[in-house]
């Protein structure tokens, strides 16, 4: 049996979404937490743990948006149109994060570092909680008209399920990143970090259950690919697994098992979202079994496979880079003239 | 009054593209500078090329930085703003941003991250090897954006199917697709302004130390390899113009007209003018002066062909032309500069009265303005010259836009922009001129260095 080329850039782009969560994630989760770290030396800590890869990093969502644009390219003009301020403040806090991230250091006064250090913090934070809302929006589904075209007025977008979901994405991603910093720290600074990793574990597991709940009940579409492939239960019970290892990774003082449950978890979110949505890019809020599909929205079978070729081709290469850059910065942080 | 979002957003488009494109040249030229440095280094082992080399590090990360983040604002404003020409294009531009991604981005950053931090990390030959993947990376964006744009100016190896709204441009050879006609020629030129950006960046800066007599041996070596890089990109410069303008005679007569105010047909060979004010409503260039039948050489080598003029296009067809005249005139201007100044500066140099000449160097501090400009007017000239069309010949700039965008979000969405980048474009100066100012770190520094002099 051959895959459908529309089925195979549905998984590719999961894949993409997937590995741009599980590694932005930890950076993003870092800026966040950044505020809670004390002194300019323990913040200069906080931002170098992630200085040469959170760049590298974010490449995974402008690959992503291009790989969208070029395979899907109807749900990429209807869903970003649709989301028009939504993504003009994604790309805002976006920018905000990398210019805090390159410009804090530069000067020395106190108030110029500070500025820096809250709008890292606030950057990171309303990042991540955008990506909930949307995902959280294309899930409760959206008005679509015939034509394709959705027409979302902006404060429909702030309904309560979504917003659920952003902060379930904020505390999701404040774990990871408190568990990948406490990998990256040593000392005094460690042992705070200890304490950051309990706590947003708890908000995590609070927001966790509760979106879960909430899916069941005001989503049940979600559930409809499950009962089609029951092989997608095995993906929840190691998502559960990978959920509950966490506290007891970092109850052994076994970070970097808790570091990949962390990784596991978030992985296991998106899956589980990208198995929910299949084949829609988004539901139709009028009626969950419609939405924008894989069929309806692709580029030709010619475009697709001249890009199937290309990625092929690209992505064994793309997680070579990765790997290397991640093997030549492994290890505690050290501050030295080239840091931040 | 109503808000137009056609206007409004050609407008957003135009603001956040100039924007972001005064970072990606300079990550171009200043690569390859970085290149030679760092070559340089490992070839002679004397530390001045080291300690330039890594200066210049830090000037780069600074920029790369401003222009990542400013290109995530263009790959979701095609989606944001221009809906319906990411449905026509998408299944051609979107293939070409794919593969910049796969391709570029993900070489360019993560050798980044080897290049800025990675100097006490990996032995000099492999970060060298970083610096050359960086440089490699930012070359091949610039090969697939330019694919995509040259694929609107001269659209190949498609078909559309459906007709109004519903209209796509599908691809049937892709070899076509990237290699339209107008891909190769406005590549080299594109990239040329990349590389003589970088040798004025360079030269400028080390023209301000060698004013201050400061870093001043490491300053006259990097200035020498910029000179030379800049005399030759600014020969071959010349030769990309001209082949660019044949090219866009053929392919694009209209824009070409536009460029050259060439209102009226007439018999025999068209002239050429340098300056002048074209009054389209008059439909004449005021305050002229042309070379009689030059353009006519110039296209076709012929001085009695008559090069095709505005007239004859339907109206609704025809290009603005004070803006692409105004622009494409100021970028050749500049281009004759930069390739006078260079071969000046060489002349200088090998006289042995480049460094104690002020004036001179003076100038070489200022002149990193002009590919600035250059570069901005050569979009300007390629962009506003397509017009009226979006796609050259099949889909109109007003039917492109989002059918569900009004005036008053592209206005408030633009607003924040105009706002965001003035804080930025302040920051990048600020920061920029701090590490200028600071200059590379003194020779002691660098343990590193020391021990491989000694061996």
């Amino acid at each position: 049996m051959t895959l459908p080329l529309e089925v195979f850039w549905y998984l590719l782009l999961g894949v993409l979404i997937t590995v741009y969560a599980v590694l932005d994630g930890f950076d993003l989760g870092v800026g966040t937490l950044h505020l809670f770290a004390r002194g300019d030396l323990e913040r200069r800590f906080s931002i170098n743990s992630i200085g040469p890869l959170w760049d590298g990093n974010e490449v995974w969502l402008v690959t992503f948006g291009g790989a969208l644009f070029a395979a899907f390219p109807e749900a990429y003009a209807s869903i970003l149109s649709a989301f028009y301020f939504p993504f003009y403040l994604l790309l805002f806090f976006l920018i905000g994060r990398a210019v805090s991230i390159e410009f804090r250091s530069k000067r020395k006064e106190r108030w110029w570092r500070a500025y820096w250090d809250f709008s890292f913090c606030a950057a990171s934070t309303l990042t991540t909680f955008l990506f909930g809302l949307l995902a959280g929006n294309l899930i409760v589904g959206l008005p679509i008209d015939e034509r394709e075209v959705i027409h979302a007025p902006l404060v429909s977008l702030f309904t309560p399920y979504p917003v659920a979901v952003g902060v379930l994405a904020v505390a999701g991603a404040a774990m990871h990143g408190a568990i990948y910093l406490y990998l990256k720290t040593e000392g005094e600074m460690q042992a705070r970090v200890h304490g950051w990793m309990w706590r947003a574990f708890g908000v995590f597991l609070v927001a966790w259950v509760g979106v879960t709940i909430a899916t069941l009940v005001l989503a049940p579409h979600v559930t409809r690919n499950f009962a089609r492939w029951p092989i997608a239960w095995v993906i929840v019970g190691l998502h559960v697994l990978a959920v509950a290892n966490i506290p007891r990774a970092i109850h052994q003082a076994r970070p970097f098992y808790a570091f990949v449950s962390s990784c596991c978890t978030i992985a296991a979110l998106c899956f589980l979202f990208g198995i929910a949505m299949f084949p829609y890019f988004a539901f139709a809020s009028s009626d969950p079994t419609r939405g924008i599909d894989v069929w309806e929205a692709a580029s030709s079978q010619r475009t697709l496979g001249i890009m199937q070729i290309v990625a092929l081709l690209g992505m064994p290469l793309v997680a070579s880079y990765t790997g290397i850059v991640y093997w030549i910065f492994r290890g505690k942080v050290r501050l030295g003239e080239n840091s931040y | 009054m109503e808000l137009d979002p056609v206007a409004l957003s050609r407008a957003q488009f135009a603001l956040t593209i100039m924007f972001h494109y005064l970072f990606p040249p300079l990550s171009i030229g200043l690569g390859l500078q970085l290149v030679l440095l760092e070559g340089l280094y490992l070839w002679t082992k004397e530390r001045d090329w080291e300690r330039a080399a890594r200066f210049f590090t830090r000037l780069f990360a600074v920029n790369f930085a401003v222009g990542v983040a400013t290109g995530i604002v263009m790959e979701f404003e095609f989606g944001t703003n221009w809906a319906t020409y990411s449905r026509f294009v998408g299944d051609v531009f979107g293939s070409a941003l794919a593969a910049e991604g796969i391709f570029a981005f993900f070489l360019e950053s993560g050798f980044l991250a080897i290049l800025v931090f990675g100097w006490d990390r990996v032995t000099p030959p492999v970060h060298f090897l970083a610096t050359i993947l960086v440089f490699l990376g930012s070359c091949f964006s610039a090969v697939w954006i330019v694919v995509a744009n040259s694929w609107q100016q001269t659209p190949a190896g498609f078909h559309v199917v459906g007709e109004g709204e519903s209209a796509r441009a599908r691809i049937t050879d892709f070899w076509a697709m990237v290699l339209n006609p107008s891909s190769a020629d406005r590549l080299t030129h594109t990239l040329l302004g990349a590389l003589i950006l970088g040798a004025f960046f360079v030269m400028s800066v080390c023209a301000w130390w060698l004013l201050r007599r400061e870093h001043e041996s490491l300053a006259k070596r990097a200035f020498g390899v910029a000179l030379i890089t800049g005399a030759l990109t600014s020969i071959a410069m010349f030769l990309s113009g001209h082949s660019n303008a044949q090219m866009v005679a053929t392919h694009q007569p209209a824009k070409l007209a536009a460029f050259e105010g060439h209102f009226h047909s007439e018999e025999g060979g068209t002239a050429l003018y340098l300056v002048g004010y074209p009054d389209e409503a008059r439909g004449e260039v005021v305050g002229g002066v042309a070379i009689p039948a030059m353009l006519s050489v110039l296209v076709y080598g012929d001085p009695d062909r008559p090069v095709r003029a505005l007239d004859t296009f339907p109206e609704e067809d025809r290009p603005p032309v004070v803006v692409p005249f105004a622009a494409y005139h100021l970028m050749i201007g500049l281009g004759t500069y930069f390739l006078v100044l260079t071969l000046w500066g060489l002349w200088l140099r090998w006289r042995g009265t480049l460094w104690t000449n002020r004036r001179v160097l003076w100038l070489f501090v200022v002149s990193v303005i002009g590919p600035y400009v250059a570069n901005q007017a050569g979009w300007v000239a390629a962009e506003v010259g397509r017009q009226p069309w979006v796609v050259y010949g099949l889909l109109r700039t007003r039917d492109a836009v989002s059918p569900t965008i009004v005036g008053d979000q592209v206005l408030g969405s633009t607003i924040l922009f105009s706002l965001v980048y003035i804080g930025l474009g302040a920051i990048w100066v600020f920061v920029m001129n701090e590490k200028i100012q600071h200059g590379p770190d003194a020779p002691e520094a660098h343990p590193a260095a020391i021990e491989a002099e000694a061996l």
